[in-house]
């Protein structure tokens, strides 16, 4: 079982690969250009660095002196030292910080996917309803549009509260998250339910289809590419909406609350709250990377669009 | 000869947003037979595809009735006896080409046997049996367009309507699809045909009558009996009475028949 297990994945990489339509390297060459972009950003910090620490935090230019002490260690610690901050405990005598880090990471990400999933289904029972019954569209899209306007952190606490007293209060999380997150789902699926071409609506007239058979098997897949836009803009809001939902929670487990306490101390040490945000960030990276995965394995039918 | 389809009185009328009204068909009467093969010709905007699409009960005329058999066309579409080809192929983009096949007959519930049987017969009709793995954007213009007949002949309709099928196609190309067409038509008997086109030798050489439309309000000008031998062949295309009959469809085009081809009718006579 185990053997086979390595063989037969190989089999089915292959097999995808030679149904794949005519090679694309698309995908190698954005990763290779991320690589770039990554390593010019990690240049220019620690380049910044040097300069203003061998100008002495600030230089003149036209007659007016500009304060380079934001790039002093205290500010803006080395990349290195943040690096090595992952190894040290972040209070006495706890574990080290990637330790704290990664509970915190799975205590979010589970509220941002409960969140991602909430938010979908919500925002794709919406596009439905939405297709299917203008009235349902015009009288409520402007409140949706609405919802978005409102500042989250405004209807974070309210929300906490509404769930405490249900007596599930961690529920709050990912409900703010999918507050985030059903928004971009409900737009772009709407706009691939009805994006429909006249006449593939008049195929399944001729076949006398029903209203439901030209949902699942015309509107649905039709919509699938900007399902997965959406999807995807949705996991990198469901990471930040969770983070945000931590903070009136009173849940201490969180990324969101690990950043607040890390803030506080920055002065002492910068370097924690930059490891927290650099892993904060790889979460959204690393979930939105996973809906592109998925997407290219269920979309294979549009090169046109994938790039 | 019965005849299936009655077309009578049929006006269409459509309201623009602007408060415009287009007349797109004006009393149009046409009845056509079991197994017939009819063109509709004419200009763009004559009404040809609105003609189309009463038939289909994909839209309703303004006044008038479609008859299928005596019964509504409504019914008729109800009951699935028509096959609809659009001018461009209209296949599902996210399916292959077997799947695009099986559409109607996925929605027309067939087993799953039957479904996979008939679609692969209909493939080796438009001969693409071997693209059924394919998706549409792999095939060529033509190709897909064969994809979107097989799929139209897959569930046996009674009445074919095609819609400048081939409108986008090269002349070659044209002309291969128009014998596949004519050879489909011909081993399934009984299958009525009601085919547009631009085209006057397409036309001429498909139909066993042609209706030739004009526009502005689109009218019925003209029907054209085509009594050329079957089955046909590139041969037709050399026949003397093929040049005969493209001349008066295209005369009938023009609405100059009566003046300019007096002299031509006399010496044609003169000949036989
Ligand atoms: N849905 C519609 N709304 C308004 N006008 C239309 C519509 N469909 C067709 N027409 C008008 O009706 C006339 C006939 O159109 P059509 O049947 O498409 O012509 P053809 O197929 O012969 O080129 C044209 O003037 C066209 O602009
Ligand atoms: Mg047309």
């Amino acid at each position: 079982m185990t053997d086979s297990a390595p063989s037969r994945e190989s089999q089915l990489a292959a097999v995808a690969r030679a149904d794949r339509p005519p090679a694309d390297y698309s995908g190698l060459r954005t990763a290779l250009i991320s690589l770039a972009i990554v390593v010019v950003l990690l240049l220019f910090w620690e380049g910044m660095k040097a300069f203003s620490a061998a100008n002495n935090y600030a230089v003149t230019i036209g007659g007016t002196e500009i304060d380079l002490t934001i790039f002093n260690n205290s500010q803006l610690p080395h990349l290195g030292d943040i690096a090595a901050s992952f190894m040290e405990p972040a209070q006495r005598n706890g574990p080290p910080l990637y330790q704290t880090l990664l509970d915190a990471v799975s205590f979010t990400l589970v509220s941002a996917i409960q969140g991602f999933l909430i938010g979908a289904g919500i925002g794709f029972a919406l596009a439905v309803l939405f297709a299917h019954f203008g009235f349902l569209s015009r009288g409520l899209m402007p409140f949706v549009v609405a919802s978005q306007t409102v500042p989250i952190l405004a209807i974070a606490p309210m929300i906490v509260i509404w769930f405490g007293r249900a007596g599930n209060s961690q529920m709050a999380i990912p409900v703010i998250a999918a507050y985030l997150t059903f928004f971009p789902v409900t737009i772009y699926t709407l706009r691939g339910l009805t994006s429909v071409p006249a006449t593939a609506v008049e195929l399944m007239e001729t076949y006398a289809a029903s209203k439901l058979e030209i949902l699942v098997k015309l509107r649905l897949p039709n919509a699938i590419p900007q399902i997965f836009t959406a999807l995807k803009i949705a996991a990198t809001s469901s990471v930040v909406g969770a983070i945000i939902g931590e903070l009136p929670s009173g849940f201490q487990n969180g990324l969101g609350i690990a950043i607040l306490n890390f803030a506080r101390y920055y002065n002492q040490s910068p370097e924690r709250l930059w490891a927290t945000i650099f892993v904060a960030g790889l979460v959204g990276i690393l979930f939105f990377a996973f809906i592109a995965l998925v997407e290219r394995l269920v979309v294979r039918w549009k090169p046109k669009e994938s790039s | 000869m019965a005849s299936v389809i009655s077309i009578s009185n049929v006006n269409k009328i459509f309201r623009a947003a602007d408060g415009l009204s287009v007349t797109a068909l004006q009393d149009i009467n046409l009845e056509i037979s079991q197994g017939e093969f009819i063109s509709f010709i004419g200009p763009s905007g004559c009404g040809k595809s609105t003609l189309l699409r009463v038939i289909a009960d994909l839209i309703q005329a303004s006044s008038g009735t479609v008859t299928v058999n005596g019964k509504p066309a409504a019914e008729a579409r109800k009951n699935r006896e028509y096959g609809f080809v659009f001018q461009n192929a209209t296949l599902y983009d996210w399916r292959t080409v077997i799947k695009n096949v099986q559409l109607p007959l996925e929605i027309m519930k067939y087993s799953k046997e039957e479904r996979d049987a008939r679609a692969r017969e209909m493939l080796k009709l438009v001969e693409l049996q071997d693209f059924a793995e394919k998706y549409p954007y792999q095939l060529s213009g033509g190709m897909q367009q064969r994809v979107s007949i097989a799929r139209a002949l897959a569930f046996q309709p009674k009445i074919l309507l095609m819609d400048e099928p081939f409108g986008a196609l090269d002349e070659m190309t044209r002309e291969r699809m128009n014998n596949e067409l004519l050879s489909i038509w011909a081993r399934l008997k009984d299958m009525t045909v009601i085919f547009v086109t631009h085209s006057i030798a397409e036309a001429v050489y498909l139909s066993s009558r042609v209706v030739v439309m004009s526009p502005r309000p689109g009218k019925i000008s003209e029907i054209i009996d085509i009594d050329l031998p079957r089955p046909r062949g590139p041969e037709t295309r050399d026949m003397d009475a093929f040049f005969h009959y493209t001349s008066e469809v295209r005369h009938a085009l023009r609405g100059t028949k009566p003046v300019d081809r007096s002299g031509a009718v006399i010496r044609d006579g003169a000949i036989e």
